[in-house]
């Protein structure tokens, strides 16, 4: 007989989970595997409320299992060690992305790209190598595999850093891998949510100039003095499109929601790049005149390999960037879920699990 | 008042063109200019009939005027030179594709790429730098800037090379471009068409594997026997496109209708390429997960500049790369848009303009 959640692992665990797709979240008993010799036990004291939390407690992209704990934006303190971990000491500062597996050997996780491995196991809602449900960070503790453990640079608030983990990587890995990093070139940020201001801050830090491109009217004020993007073009005004036409070297589309890729495919300069990382449920529309005739191209990615992840977060720490975040209790998540379902966050929930979760 | 294309300018010509949209092509007189300092003059000996032309004289993109003489992929020997051309000289086979004028002076044309010029001009149905409409190769002269005018290699055979200017420049640009010239690479092309049968034979001629794909079983046995293509996919067929997932280094898309992209980005590996060179009507549908999932791209390009053509050519002569064609009279040209329409062609039809458009003089 299958064990129930409390029972199927030795150590006990505590979380809020979603039981059906309504995604309402509420707490949750279940247990965490004993810490194995390359295991580190990780108590959890942030974890950041990424889209698709929201996306997966929906079952909007058809593939949950309920009951499910969300989260792959954790950070925290160690608490235990396996007996071959070398690398992290109890006490130390570390965080969990979006990944905790992957098959270490095929050709993509040599490279120290995982996050391509056809084997990968996501921090929630993925099956484990020993058959059970991984479950994430909106949760009291996490056992995890030490190859898929980053450092928090000493510098970095915890708060405030637990979001890099997965919307910094997102946008920082095609940032780098698509060469959207000289500076003096033209970057365009559509969307303006949780990977979004993150990717002018990026952007700024990289030497580039930065214009972000949203249907949002109030954004603007913050967009400018706030997160430093040098420009706002407010995406629904025909004349400021107009005026954007051919300006850009290169684009990060962040946006979730269906839109078309014609209007962003033109403000691109030739041989420009749009690079999508939203996660859309449906196809967009793709006109094929603006991709030839400018001999343009869209790209996509997916978060990052560790070492990657390790190196964005220490870019960062030298950089200053950290998320714009607000920091909620655990039981205010509903409502939190509700407010990011209609953008209504600047720019990512963090819930503060340490001070909050309580039995 | 507009002057008549016959009295526009000083030298007379002779073509056919299509008159309206129904597209149907017969003989026109009309007019060129005479040769400038910088250009270059030939009899037209042979003119290819690329897919665009039939686009183009039924106003399929609708950007049409008529009358149109279509016509870019054009080739013959030359009987004139301005004073400034050096390049060329009397008697010199030469060729001009799609392009006879940009502005020259962007940052494109800086950089040898006309082609990505806002200001390009094509070669038939647009106002050229006088303000007069251009006219393509369906025609017994030629006239153009020395700029856009190549060089036919010496052991290239004429007729067969005329297809190169159009088909072959749009798919070895990308082929360069985007790197899909490593020996040992996997490429597949979509479409065994014009585009497509240079394509394998470019693709070869660099070293890499090649897989056909395609929605015609049919096309199985000349893609590999004749084309030297490595093996053959059935687009149609989930069996062969599940045993060919994450095996392609890179795509050149080369159809022209509207076709689902998802299937076609499961055949890329990760960082895997798909390039669109086919420019349908409608837009397509693009799964941003397939992208996402594998670090995937889509991309476009568009023929090639000047320079480049001329690379491609010699590079073509050097491994005897030309294009499969029919030669066809000038007055078959009307049945010839006809089964080309229908694909009916291997690949390519070529107007032999020299011996049999004169016949067709009223």
């Amino acid at each position: 007989m299958v064990k129930s959640p409390e029972e199927e692992h030795p150590q006990k665990a505590f979380g809020w989970a979603a039981r059906d797709p309504s995604g309402t979240l509420s707490p949750f008993h279940f247990s965490r595997r004993e810490n194995g010799d390359e295991d580190v036990t990780v108590k959890i004291l942030y974890c950041g409320v990424c889209h698709s939390d929201l996306h997966s407690v929906k079952n909007e992209w058809g593939i949950t299992r309920y009951p499910i704990v969300p989260g792959h934006e954790i950070v925290g303190i160690v608490i235990q060690l396996g007996n071959n971990v070398k690398k992290f000491k109890r006490g130390d500062r570390v965080g969990v992305g979006v990944l905790v597996g992957s098959c270490k050997t095929c050709e993509t996780c040599q490279q120290d790209l995982e996050n391509y491995c056809p084997s990968m196991i996501f921090t929630y809602n993925s099956t484990s190598q020993d058959g059970t449900r991984t479950y994430g960070g909106y949760s009291d503790i996490v056992v995890v595999d030490q190859r898929y453990v980053l450092r928090i640079p000493d510098n970095m608030p915890l708060d405030a850093g637990a979001p890099l983990l997965c919307a910094g990587i997102t946008v920082y890995s095609p940032m780098k891998y698509y060469g959207m990093t000289e500076p003096g070139k033209h970057l365009g940020v559509a969307g303006l949510g949780g990977l979004g201001h993150v990717a002018v801050k990026l952007g700024k830090a990289f030497g580039l100039k930065v214009t972000v491109i949203s249907t949002s009217p109030n954004k603007e004020d913050e967009a400018i003095n706030k997160l430093g993007a040098d420009c706002f073009l407010l995406s629904t005004n025909p004349e400021k499109v107009q005026a954007a036409l051919g300006t850009m070297d290169y684009i990060i589309d962040t946006v979730s929601a269906i839109h078309s890729l014609g209007p962003l495919l033109a403000m691109l300069k030739l041989n420009g790049k749009l690079i999508t990382v939203g996660l859309p449920d449906k196809p967009l529309e793709l006109p094929i005149f603006p991709l030839v005739m400018g001999r343009k191209l869209i790209g996509g990615s997916d978060i990052g390999g560790i070492k990657e992840t390790q190196e964005m977060l220490d870019f960062c720490a030298k950089h200053n960037i950290t998320a714009d975040i607000e920091l909620i209790q655990m039981d205010y998540i509903n409502t939190a879920m509700k407010r990011l379902s209609k953008s209504d966050v600047k720019y990512r929930f963090v819930i503060d699990v340490a001070n909050s979760l309580s039995q | 008042m507009a002057k008549s294309p016959e009295e526009e300018h000083p030298v007379k010509a002779f073509g056919w063109a299509a008159r309206d949209h129904s597209g149907h092509l017969s003989p026109f007189n009309f007019s060129r200019r005479v040769t400038g300092e910088e250009d270059v003059s030939f009899k037209v000996l042979y003119c290819g009939i690329c897919h665009s032309d039939l686009h183009s004289i039924k106003n399929e993109w609708g950007n049409a005027a008529y009358p149109m003489v279509p016509g870019h992929e054009i080739v013959g020997v030359v009987t004139e030179v301005g004073s400034k051309v050096e390049k060329f000289k009397v008697g010199d086979k030469v060729g001009v594709g799609c392009l006879v004028g940009a502005c020259n002076s962007c940052e494109s044309c800086s950089d040898d790429l006309e082609n990505y010029c806002s200001k390009l001009i094509l070669t038939y149905n647009m106002p050229y730098h006088d303000g007069t409409r251009t006219y393509g190769g369906y025609s017994d002269t030629m006239v153009a800037s020395e700029r856009y005018v190549v060089r036919i290699p010496d052991n290239m055979p004429l007729a067969a090379g005329a297809p190169l200017l159009c088909a072959g420049i749009t798919v070895y640009s990308p082929l360069k471009y985007f790197g899909f010239t490593q020996p040992g690479m996997h490429i597949g092309i979509v479409g065994l068409g014009g585009l497509g049968h240079v394509a394998v034979k470019f693709a070869k001629a660099f070293g890499v594997k090649v897989t056909l794909i395609s929605t015609s079983p049919s096309k199985k046995k000349e893609a590999i026997e004749h084309l030297g293509a490595d093996s053959f996919l059935v687009s149609r067929d989930p069996e062969q496109l599940q045993a060919a997932m994450g095996t392609m280094d890179g795509i050149l898309d080369t159809v022209s209708a509207t076709h689902p992209l998802l299937p076609l980005l499961g055949l890329l590996k990760n960082n895997g390429k798909l390039i669109m060179l086919g420019v349908p009507e409608k837009p397509h549908e693009l799964p941003a997960f397939s992208l996402i999932m594998g670090r995937k791209t889509v991309a476009g390009s568009a023929i090639g500049g000047m320079k480049e053509t001329q690379e491609m050519l010699d590079f073509a002569a050097k491994h005897n790369v030309s294009a499969d064609i029919e030669v066809v009279p000038m007055d078959y040209v009307n049945t010839a848009m006809e089964r080309l329409a229908k694909g009916d062609v291997r690949y390519r039809f070529v107007i032999d303009i020299g011996n049999s458009l004169s016949a067709t003089k009223p």
